[in-house]
């Protein structure tokens, strides 16, 4: 259990998605002008981080790893699939994307009308698919820690939008040069936040 | 086969820039940009992917329905992206193992797909492969020019020759080691971008 939370912290904090592997910053620049639509895509990020990252789990851990097919007869333990994965997991992410939304739609259109026109995006997120990459090389040993790993990352990621999203609204009364005005100085601040966040880098968990 | 259009290629190395101005695929280029061969090889296989993936998609892109194209697009990107990675790991193994997993993330890399739609769905094979080839010189040179400034004030090395003399040293240089660090990569494109639009006006945001 304790392992599971230390990489549950480690994930929100020390590898932070946008701070530390610069993941998703295509939507985290484009959709970051204001608190309120930057918590919704947050929330939708979460939640499909929570879903897909454990089914890429048992799939990688059943079909595609080296040896992954033995439970299906012992010819198969030399199998080698996991050169498939990167297709299999964007296949699987895009999927899923697409029945939560039809679900998220049927079951509670308030929240769907909140998330509506982020949840298609997300298909294309980097922040997702590289998830899904790091839980395959870090090599979780279970189903727990991977969910700690999910949450925590999309934690994670939620954190930095919205705190972008506060400073952008700032912002836009301050004097800044014009040429620096946008994306320019959006870029410098992401920079200063992530010098704030590698104070967590000595951290050891 | 029309004539080779030139603008294709020229236009996004400064006012359609991928990642300065149409802020396409920025993951990427500030993750591998702590040394400068990783940088190159990531270049490399963007443009090879960006290129190819255009090419095959204008090629049929009469036959995609408009429902389910991003599927097709995320299907025939992977399976470019499939033949780069193997590529690497194959003849470049080290660098395949610095890249990790930026090299899957390709597929989401927003130039590919930002490409895909607003060009390659509406115009010819070659005029789309000229397009996925200047976008991603376009993001090429950005990305060597981080290499080269992380790389050379972060280590003292390009390429991972030693630039900076040690008599330097010596006399009490030191390396910027905030240089190699994430943060710093996000200061200098902010700082690039700064550049840019300072020298073409009409770039800048109100």
């Amino acid at each position: 259990m304790q392992e599971i939370i230390n990489i549950f912290v480690k994930s929100i904090f020390i590898d932070n998605m946008i701070f530390a592997f610069f993941l998703g910053m295509c939507s985290y620049l484009a959709v970051s002008k204001t608190v309120k639509t930057s918590m919704g895509l947050g929330i939708a990020v979460i939640f499909v981080l929570l879903i897909t990252v454990p089914v890429n789990y048992l799939i990688d851990n059943y079909l595609l790893k080296e040896g992954a097919l033995a439970w299906l007869s012992p010819s198969l333990a030399n199998v080698d699939l996991s050169f498939l994965s990167f297709i299999i997991f964007i296949a699987v992410i895009a999927a899923i994307v697409q029945l939560v939304e039809m679900f998220v739609e049927k079951t509670s259109p308030a929240l769907y009308a909140q998330l509506g026109i982020f949840l298609p995006l997300i298909a294309v997120n980097c922040a997702i698919l590289g998830s899904s990459l790091f839980m395959q090389e870090r090599q979780y040993e279970n189903f727990g820690q991977v969910i700690g790993f999910s949450l925590g990352s999309g934690i994670g990621w939620l954190l930095a939008i919205v705190g972008i999203a506060a400073i952008r609204e700032k912002l836009r009364y301050s004097n800044i040069p014009t040429p620096l005005k946008g994306l320019g100085i959006t870029f410098i601040i992401t920079g200063l936040m992530a010098i704030a966040f590698m104070s967590f880098l000595g951290i050891k968990l | 086969m029309g004539k080779i259009n030139l603008k294709l290629i020229k236009s996004p190395f400064n006012k359609e820039n991928p990642i300065t101005v149409q802020v396409l695929g920025v993951c990427s280029a500030l993750a591998v940009t702590a040394k400068l061969e990783p940088a190159f090889v990531m270049a490399i296989s963007v443009t090879v992917v960006v290129a190819f993936s255009n090419l095959i998609i204008s090629l049929i892109r009469n036959t995609i329905p408009p429902r389910i194209r991003i599927i097709v697009q995320l299907v025939i990107v992977s399976l470019l992206v499939i033949l780069v990675d193997q590529v690497l790991k194959a003849f470049v193994y080290d660098v395949s193992k610095q890249l990790s997993v930026f090299v899957g993330l390709i597929i989401t890399n927003c130039i590919v797909m930002g490409r895909l739609e607003a060009f390659a769905l509406n115009n010819k094979p070659l005029d789309s492969f000229l397009d996925g080839i200047g976008n991603g010189l376009g993001y090429a040179w950005i990305l060597i020019a981080l290499g080269i400034v992380r790389e050379l004030f972060g280590s003292g090395s390009l390429w991972g020759y030693k630039i900076i003399p040690q008599s330097f040293y010596d006399i009490g240089y030191q390396n910027n080691s905030l240089m190699i660090m994430p943060p710093m990569a996000l200061i200098l494109v902010g700082i690039i971008i700064w550049i840019q639009r300072a020298r073409n006006k009409d770039l800048c945001e109100k």
